[in-house]
């Protein structure tokens, strides 16, 4: 009885073979067609970028996707004005650092509210979740004052020490350490290890994936942070990429096109960073599937 | 290696206690087994040796010395954990190292000891090997060989066998008493199992709601068990109960109407319980005291297992494996007097 369903099964399996595609299903015609259309929602600001990127002037309130005369002066400009290497650097820099922050302290931070019963452990946890509760745009001006009274108006530490932590960070990784088992810790204990050795050897790189995910969340957010490295920068030479971006053409004039370059030339880095993370994500993910 | 000594253990988590005064002597290189239900204490017990918990009160002494203070490094333990706690980030060999990273021997040293126990394990070509491209035997034995790795005088093992299957359960099991009786270190075996217990323990520690019912070696507490709890958690299947009471002339009148004669330790209007396994209730018997009819068998091959139905319960019993009676005969059954258990039917304590 088994065997021959089983034969049935796998003839028509061999029919299935044979034919050349499968007969058009409603279903899955509407799932691609709305894939497709979020496909070109996502990718449509990006082609503008670049189309504009390669516009004169003139051109660019004209939305065209194809310039009529497309042309890399753009370009050379943006590469020459030694202020986009500035602002690039500016940029990297921030971002590495505080990515490099959020990736170490948020982690250290998780942690602890993860993986020790201390009094208080839960107030400090609430605590730190009721800060994601408050906007950015609230906190800006303590913030400035705060900068003005320490002196770190215009400085590196002064655009960076917002972000060196953040409650999401933490949260995020409390939320992974809690799939690392007690048992793996409490055997690290046994074998001599210290508390800092086991979160370094043992808890970090179980949660990996979580640490990439982490990064690039950190590093774009910096990398796109616009409204705080405006405030607390005056001079040219300490602008972030978006804040010097912005500042390209006069009062009189924003000039997109230059805007545009820049901000195409300033995607690179992300895509790095993501390409270089996303393996662990995703490799993190199919673990994750496999171990069930 | 050393020996190990608890004194009054008592242990509570925010005001429940859960262990109440625990004392118990472990004889350097013996193998010990606690045994009891879940939730019993026997993981705390372990955890409180290990130093992976603090004590509320009480000593804890290995090797004559107290360590109710000492870090769990500086015990000279290691423990074996029932998901293995081995790390799926490293290779067997770094895994079976670990134990050895916060000691200052060279490097050559380390690995020749490595070495050493991945051959005492049978694991020498899998050293290579992730966790992930082990099976749960493999992994076991990587578990246990790196608490080996270190020679620590007490090993802890926490139910390590029940994530196996059944068949495996029973390899590992003969695997570690074999390397027990090479090794010769003193051995505290966590288990739920009393077949486990039966099977590997120099001595068994029977546990039950944060006390300690009978320590004893297995022939002891499956002869002599001290109550009545011990008497129905070791042995499979479980030993028959049966109310009674002792009568002016010493014999025993059970609820079911039969009588017994015995010579007992019991007061006249004594209320007692009467034990009796199923292996020694049999109708081969010149005493029966039981009546009742068959109502399921279970043929084991060697021995059958009769379920029989009286006027005080089911009880099972031992028939012959190739003519046991029918279902639905009706058959009388008795015991040996030295293989009746009696027990104070209230405090549950053997009379002996
Ligand atoms: N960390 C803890 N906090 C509170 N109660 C606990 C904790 N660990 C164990 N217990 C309680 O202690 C008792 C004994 O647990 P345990 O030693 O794990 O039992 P088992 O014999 O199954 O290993 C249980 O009632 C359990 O609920
Ligand atoms: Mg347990």
């Amino acid at each position: 009885m088994a065997a021959t369903e089983e034969i049935r099964l796998s003839s028509d399996a061999l029919l299935k073979a044979n034919k050349p595609k499968r007969p058009a299903n409603m279903g899955q015609f509407l799932r691609w067609g709305l894939l497709f259309l979020g496909g070109i929602v996502m990718i449509m600001p990006i082609v503008y970028m670049i189309s504009t990127s390669l516009k004169w002037p003139h051109e660019v309130y004209n939305l065209k996707l194809i310039p009529d005369e497309p042309h890399l002066e753009n370009y050379t400009f943006v590469l020459e004005d030694g202020r986009f290497y500035w602002w690039f650097v500016n940029s990297i820099i921030i971002a590495l650092i505080t990515t490099l922050c959020n990736v170490i302290f948020d982690s250290l931070v998780g942690y602890t509210l993860c993986k020790f019963r201390f009094p208080g452990r839960y107030i400090v946890f609430i605590a730190i979740l009721s800060t994601l509760m408050i906007p950015t745009e609230m906190l800006v001006i303590p913030w400035y004052l705060m900068s003005q009274q320490f002196g770190w108006l215009d400085t590196y530490w002064g655009i960076m020490f917002p972000g060196l932590m953040t409650a999401f960070g933490t949260f995020l990784m409390k939320q992974f350490f809690e799939t690392v088992p007690d048992d793996f810790i409490e055997a690290a204990r046994i074998d001599g290890l210290n508390e800092l050795q086991i979160w370094w050897t043992v808890a970090m790189p179980l949660v990996k994936p979580a640490l990439a995910a982490l990064a690039i969340f950190v590093f774009l957010g910096n990398w796109t942070a616009f409204i705080w490295p405006l405030i607390v920068t005056n001079s040219v030479e300490m602008y972030t990429l978006p804040v010097g971006l912005s500042s390209f053409g006069d009062e009189a004039d924003v000039a997109w096109e230059l805007i545009m370059t820049g901000a195409a030339i300033s995607t690179i880095p992300t895509l790095i960073v993501f390409l270089i993370f996303q393996r662990f994500i995703i490799r993190g993910v199919v673990m994750a599937g496999l171990k069930g | 290696m050393a020996n190990l000594a608890i004194r009054d253990l008592v242990k509570t988590y925010d005001k429940v206690e859960v262990l109440h005064g625990i004392n118990l002597e472990v004889q350097d290189g013996e193998f010990v087994v606690f045994v009891g239900p879940s939730g019993c204490g026997k993981s705390t017990t372990l955890r409180l040796i290990a130093g992976l918990e603090e004590v509320t009160s009480g000593d804890i002494e290995i090797g004559g010395r107290v360590v109710n203070n000492l870090e769990p490094k500086h015990r000279n333990i290691a423990m074996v954990f029932q998901n293995y706690a081995i790390y799926p980030h490293m290779t067997v060999r770094k895994n079976i190292g670990f134990g050895l990273r916060s000691s200052s021997a060279p490097k050559a040293e380390k690995d020749a000891r490595i070495d050493q126990v991945a051959d005492l394990l049978g694991m020498t070509d899998l050293l290579s090997r992730k966790p992930d491209q082990l099976s749960g035997g493999q992994r076991q034995r990587v578990a246990i060989g790196r608490a080996m790795v270190r020679d620590p005088a007490v090993f802890l093992f926490d139910e390590p066998l029940s994530n196996l299957d059944a068949q495996l359960r029973t390899q590992m099991r003969l695997e570690i008493k074999k390397l027990h009786q090479r090794v010769g270190s003193t051995i505290i075996f966590v288990t739920h199992d009393q077949v486990e217990a039966m099977t590997m323990a120099d001595r068994i520690v029977i546990m039950k709601d944060g006390y300690i019912q009978q320590v004893g070696t297995p022939a002891e507490v499956y002869h002599n068990p001290a109550n009545t709890f011990v008497a129905q958690f070791i042995g499979a299947p479980a030993m028959n109960m049966i109310e009674g009471e002792v009568k002016e002339n010493g014999s025993i009148q059970l609820s079911s109407g039969g009588q017994i004669d015995a010579d007992l330790p019991a007061k006249p209007g004594q209320r007692i319980t009467l034990g009796v396994r199923p292996e020694d209730l049999t109708a081969d018997t010149s005493a029966p005291f039981l009546e009742g009819s068959v109502a399921v068998r279970e043929p084991l091959g060697h021995e059958t297992l009769i379920y029989v139905k009286t006027n005080a319960g089911e009880f099972i019993a031992k028939a012959d494996g190739r003519h046991p009676p029918d279902v639905g005969a009706t058959v009388r059954l008795g015991a040996l007097q030295e293989n009746l258990h009696i027990f104070d039917a209230e405090t549950g304590g053997a009379l002996v």
